[in-house]
């Protein structure tokens, strides 16, 4: 006991404490969602669709085939396979924006959880898995139309699909930050407009990253969007990626920093 | 009813009781943010079964010692113990915060209610924080919308309620883990009378079960209706600490008569109404003279038929005013 001697405040960048409280968070977020699932799916796999079809069969009857680490790959599947990526990226940013923040800011529903036996880190950690889940969700279902449409048929798609899981995760944590900074929905805004939108062009999803000028592709080397495509794209064609743990490292050392920083702004903002 | 594990015992033991623990004891809380003091050194303590009334001007430091007792903000200095009911070693906040909360029940001053869920679903998904199971959810969530009387309002929305229902479906939520102390920020702010009566009245029947409360208000007959125990916070300092009553009458003459009306203001300084009060005080329009005995003021008063007057017994009121001052704070 410690009465009238200062007390240090705990450090904002001390080790997340994390448990199985999460899962009720995450629960409360799929209960809420399943009663607007049906229409969320409509608006989830409409835009990407739409890209893929605008783009892959049209644009893809001008360019033809590409060339890929020297195997020739149909445009459509080039397209499909960078733009699912996108989509994970796209539907974990926009839950762990513009939700999370609802959840956070407007709603205060997290206050009301933090009045019970479940830290604030917990609750983080189930808004990052929650967003995820949106992305896996939505990556899923864009997978199954593309099977239908017989874009790609390889069985690596099975190791894909929780690659995307992971891209989701990143995703999320990185835009838990923003969340985390956010004053407004408006804030937002920014963020789609210099960090997605960029990564969107220049990760290699709509055309190979060869064409760009050398520094631009220095610096889209270390993007994480460009990291995710180079993990996916392989798999669509029935190859392993070729820099795998460089990749793939990228991917959870991003993951891990970004959590680790949004928890640390996170949790300055409820202290304050 | 709402499940309480109060077992006091019912008989005292021969020898010279050890007064229980207080529920929660807390002890020279400090909290600065850069160079304002918004916390200065305030020590309270909650016993089994009684309800804490913390009353103070707005910027006073009650929200954010309530803040600090919930570990969600770190005092500078200070300690916060919770003993649990049935025993066991204390519990230190922020360090147990989490087993702390297990055993606790909050009602903030805005509501935290899930938008998309209905009555019973907030009900359930809270409970399910707490480590709640099905089986024992589905026995208590009954029990308390009836306690909140919002049995009839099970599937409804919080946007279909009235702001008295959502505050009782905050108050029936705080309760789904049959907390030992409720922590309550202004539980009646912006509700109409009879939505305050039977919030007060559910609140008394916790009491009587047993269910420790410690309330912050601006309603000093809230105050004084529900607390057995006031502290007076001032510029984040503990001003006064006693019974409604007792901190009346140790502090304040036993009478008011307030005067009103047209050149009421002059007969501030009247030679023969001022010795009649032991203190008088202005504020705004209407002059206060504070005295034992009221009649020989009253009699004075008569003779002067346009004024107007008001007879009663000092209030909480009075001494909230007399020991935080009449002024509008600026920050207020």
């Amino acid at each position: 006991m410690n009465t009238g001697e200062l007390t240090r405040p705990p450090s904002l960048w001390r080790a997340p404490d994390l448990s199985r409280n999460w899962w009720p968070v995450f629960l409360r977020n799929l209960l809420v969602w399943r009663k607007l699932a049906i229409p969320s799916l409509v608006g989830n796999i409409a835009e990407p669709l739409m890209w893929l079809v605008a783009f892959g069969y049209g644009m893809g009857a001008l360019v033809g085939k590409l060339t890929v680490h020297g195997e020739p790959v149909p445009y459509i599947l080039f397209l499909a396979s960078g733009s699912i990526c996108m989509s994970a990226m796209n539907a974990a940013s926009f839950e762990a924006l513009y939700s999370a923040f609802s959840r956070m800011h407007v709603q205060k529903t997290w206050e009301g959880i933090m009045n019970t036996p479940i830290s604030l880190d917990s609750v983080l950690l189930a808004e990052l898995l929650w967003a995820a889940f949106k992305a896996l969700f939505t990556v899923t279902a864009i997978l199954l139309v593309m099977l239908a449409l017989g874009i790609s048929h390889s069985p690596k798609l099975l190791v894909a699909w929780p690659v995307l899981l992971c891209v989701g995760v990143m995703f999320s944590a990185i835009a838990l930050i923003f969340n985390a900074l956010a004053k407004g929905y408006d804030f937002f805004t920014y963020y789609f407009t210099l960090v997605l939108t960029p990564q969107m062009f220049l990760s290699g999803v709509f055309f190979p990253r060869e064409q760009l000028p050398p520094l631009v592709r220095a610096i889209s080397d270390w993007l994480p969007l460009t990291n995710a495509v180079e993990l996916v794209r392989p798999l669509f064609m029935d190859a392993w990626p070729q820099h795998a743990l460089q990749s793939g490292g990228t991917l959870i050392a991003t993951t891990v920093l970004a959590f680790w920083v949004a928890l640390a702004l996170t949790r300055r903002r409820f202290e304050a | 009813m709402v499940p309480t594990d109060a077992a006091a015992p019912s008989t005292p033991p021969l020898a010279a009781p050890l007064a229980p623990p207080p529920l929660l004891d807390v002890s020279g809380l400090c909290k600065s943010y850069g160079s304002a003091v918004v916390v200065d050194g305030v020590s309270f303590a909650i016993a089994p079964g009684e309800c804490l009334g913390v009353i103070g001007p707005n910027g006073a430091g009650k929200t954010t010692t309530i803040r600090m007792c919930l570990g969600l903000t770190a005092p500078d200095t200070g300690s916060i113990h919770y003993h649990p009911p049935a025993g066991g070693a204390p519990l230190a906040m922020p360090r147990d915060a989490l087993a702390i909360k297990q055993q606790l029940g909050v009602v903030t001053q805005f509501d935290t209610l899930d938008p998309d869920f209905n009555c019973s679903e907030n009900l359930r998904v809270y409970g399910r924080y707490f480590g709640l199971g099905r089986a024992l959810l589905d026995e208590r969530i009954p029990q308390l919308l009836e306690f909140a009387a919002l049995s009839h309002k099970a599937s409804a929305k919080p946007g279909e309620l009235s702001g008295g229902m959502r505050r009782r479906l905050s108050l029936a939520r705080a309760l789904v883990n049959a907390p030992h102390l409720l922590l309550l920020d202004e539980p009646t702010t912006g509700l109409d009378p009879q939505a305050r009566h039977l919030m007060w009245e559910r609140l008394q029947r916790l009491v009587q079960g047993g269910t420790s409360i410690l309330l912050t208000t601006h309603f000093m007959d809230e105050a004084e209706r529900l607390c057995s125990r006031l502290i007076v916070l001032d510029h984040g300092k503990k001003i006064a600490e006693g019974a409604p009553r007792a901190l009346i009458a140790e502090h304040l003459e036993r009478e008011v008569v307030e005067v009103y009306g047209a050149g009421a203001l002059a007969w501030q300084h009247d030679a023969r109404l001022a010795p009649l009060a032991e203190r008088i005080e202005v504020s705004g329009e209407t002059v206060f003279f504070y005295t034992q005995n009221a009649h020989p003021l009253l009699d004075v008063l008569l003779e002067q038929p346009q004024l107007r007057t008001l007879h009663r017994p000092a209030n909480l009121e009075d001494l909230f005013l007399k020991l935080t001052g009449r002024q509008i704070r600026q920050d207020a």
